[in-house]
């Protein structure tokens, strides 16, 4: 077999792993949307912000040190102890629903019934209010986050292909978790919304308010679940960028990554988001394999929005989302 | 023979039970606009009551009251023989007050079945982690609910649309499963606001067969709001009659129909 073929095949599969990064920010746009009609900028800054909670928790750091520090002219930084990860995870989630809850309570119960744009425009608020308490409560330091994933060349797989290919492929251990993990995610989403009583409720809620109360649903526990939800797809996310590439603050532009891929999946669709990140992920890889080199590389930075382009001149719902039909 | 509180039994035979809403001194006002003005009224379990009125009678203001959506600034509305504090729509709705609506508000991207299934939120009482994770309780709730359901389908002769989304179907069948959701609540009170609304004939005859059967069938109490005389006078064991907010008569169909300030505002009276 051609060398270039063989390398070929790895940058594919290097390309999905990457995909499925992308679906998971993308995921948490989808579910806010879906449930609220709301596109949700700050998901990005909500990964960014579960990162830095949780890397936070697991070091005993001092949430507002820094002003607690100037304003009393203490010196301290650290409660002096260690929270071990599926513990600190736990506590994360909490913080994630508190701030589910305020977000709806202070935000967005005051803006029922307002027009999308204003809705946006509240997340954008949202997303630099969220960067700035994340700063304020844990510091702006670049953290790694260590919660005992498994990281580097998988071996099984390396020499697999060794014996077959004669070149190994080179699959990061934590990309196949982070499959593993969003394939379940998916799984339970869709088997939550589709069967259970609150995610009957939620699609309800999205539909129409007055039909939704009218069967004794209450739109406010409603929406702080689906804020809750969002918040946990973001944690999951934040948890598997943070491991990969460090807690910083370049996380919550993974977001605009996000958007390319909501472009071609349709924003309303949980399997498009999926779909759409593994195409963008395999897509961009590849497109940096073949043609990169051509152009001097870096195809990476624009490849996504390009193909978002196209997808939005010819198919505008994206792959999956529902068909835009207005009756007359 | 209205006055018994025990209830009585109607020409036709069907019992009706004691007094199940009261309504006392009602008075809901927008700003300067006055839309119910002092009206007190009773529903009887078992019976059908309507309400009918002219256009802009406050007919709707005062289901809206009834299940939640208004609040009225004077009166007192009392539900089961206790006084029903100040409530949002959602919590009605749990206490067993089910509606539907003038201008049909279903779930247009769910599946009939869905959208039926939606009016059982109240008999789903596991918890939300039970829910989650699809665990015992909630499966077996799940499979009782949606037996109930399926009955509700076939009562109402909708079985050949249960799959399809709501968005498609004609308005008529619309009509039909929003009925459905509101009786899947298995509600003490059904209100119904102008079931009738914009249908032709043919339609108005399925849908009053369906009322009838319905209340015959489930004893469902049942309130409802309309303003065609002809239907609400075949249908309903009482009426109350508004016009301009206020109440101007209260009886049975043909007490109603004698009653001189009714044809005054049906038929219009000349001012001088």
């Amino acid at each position: 077999m051609p060398e270039q073929l063989i390398w070929g095949m790895e940058v594919f599969f290097n390309g999905l792993m990457a995909g499925v990064l992308y679906a998971l920010v993308a995921l948490g746009f989808v579910l806010i949307f879906k449930a609220s009609g709301i596109f949700n900028y700050a998901q990005g800054v909500m990964a960014l912000f579960a990162a830095l909670t949780l890397v936070g928790i697991m070091e005993g750091q001092v949430p507002f040190a820094h002003l607690i520090n100037a304003i009393f002219g203490t010196e301290i930084h650290h409660f002096g102890w260690h929270v071990p990860g599926l513990l600190a995870i736990l506590l994360t989630m909490v913080v994630m629903i508190a701030l589910a809850w305020a977000v709806n309570q202070f935000i967005f119960r005051h803006l029922v019934n307002q027009e999308p744009i204003i809705l946006f425009m509240a997340t954008i608020g949202l997303a630099y209010f969220l960067e700035g308490v994340g700063d304020i409560m844990w510091g702006s330091d670049i953290k790694k986050l260590d919660v005992g994933l498994p990281q580097g060349i998988n071996g099984p797989i390396d020499e697999l292909t060794y014996n077959i290919f004669n070149y190994g492929f080179f699959i990061d251990n934590l990309d196949l978790v982070a499959t593993l993990v969003a394939a379940l995610l998916v799984i339970a989403l869709v088997i939550f919304a589709q069967y259970s009583k609150q995610g009957r409720a939620m699609r309800a809620v999205a539909d129409d308010h007055q039909a939704a109360l009218s069967v004794g649903i209450s739109l406010n526990f409603i929406w702080v679940m689906v804020w809750s939800l969002a918040g946990f797809v973001a944690l999951v996310a934040g948890i598997m960028w943070g491991t990969k590439s460090g807690v910083q603050f370049s996380l919550s532009l993974i977001a605009l990554k996000a958007l390319p891929v909501l472009m071609l999946g349709g924003f309303t669709s949980i399997p498009g988001a999926i779909v759409g990140g593994l195409i963008i992920g395999v897509g961009e890889k590849l497109f940096e394999f073949a043609v990169g080199p051509m152009v001097g590389g870096a195809t990476e930075n624009w490849f996504a929005y390009v193909l978002a382009l196209l997808f939005l001149v010819f198919r505008p719902q994206g792959l999956f989302g529902e068909k835009i039909i207005e009756r007359v | 023979m209205l006055d018994q509180t025990e209830g009585f039994v109607t020409e036709d035979g069907r019992k009706i039970g004691p007094v199940v809403m009261e309504m006392k001194n009602i008075t809901l006002r927008f700003g300067g606009v006055v839309a119910i003005k002092d009206i007190s009224f009773d529903i009887r379990e078992g019976e059908i009551r309507a309400i009918i009125g002219p256009n802009g009678a406050g007919k709707s203001s005062m289901l809206n009251v009834i299940s939640g959506f208004y609040h009225p600034q004077e009166g007192e509305v009392w539900y089961k023989g206790a006084k029903r504090p100040a409530m949002k729509p959602y919590q009605v709705a749990r206490q067993g007050i089910a509606r539907t609506f003038q201008n049909i508000a279903l779930f247009e991207g769910m599946s009939v079945l869905d959208n039926v299934m939606t009016g059982r939120f109240r008999q789903m009482t596991s918890g939300f982690w039970a829910q989650a994770l699809w665990k015992g309780p909630a499966e077996r709730e799940e499979i009782a609910n949606r037996e109930a359901v399926e009955r509700i389908i076939d009562f109402l002769e909708i079985q050949h649309i249960r799959k399809t989304p709501v968005g498609r179907l004609p308005y008529g069948l619309k009509k039909r499963v929003e009925l459905a959701r509101a009786l899947a609540a298995e509600p003490s009170i059904l209100l119904l606001d102008e079931p009738m609304a914009g249908m032709n004939v043919e339609e108005k005859e399925d849908m009053s067969r369906f009322i009838l059967d319905v209340n015959d069938e489930f004893g469902t109490t049942i309130a409802l709001i309309e303003h065609d005389m002809g239907v609400v006078m075949d249908l309903s064991d009482r009426v109350v009659v508004m016009d301009y907010g206020k109440k101007i008569g209260d009886g049975t169909p043909d007490e109603v129909r004698n009653n001189q300030d009714v044809i005054d505002a049906y038929l219009g009276v000349a001012h001088d």
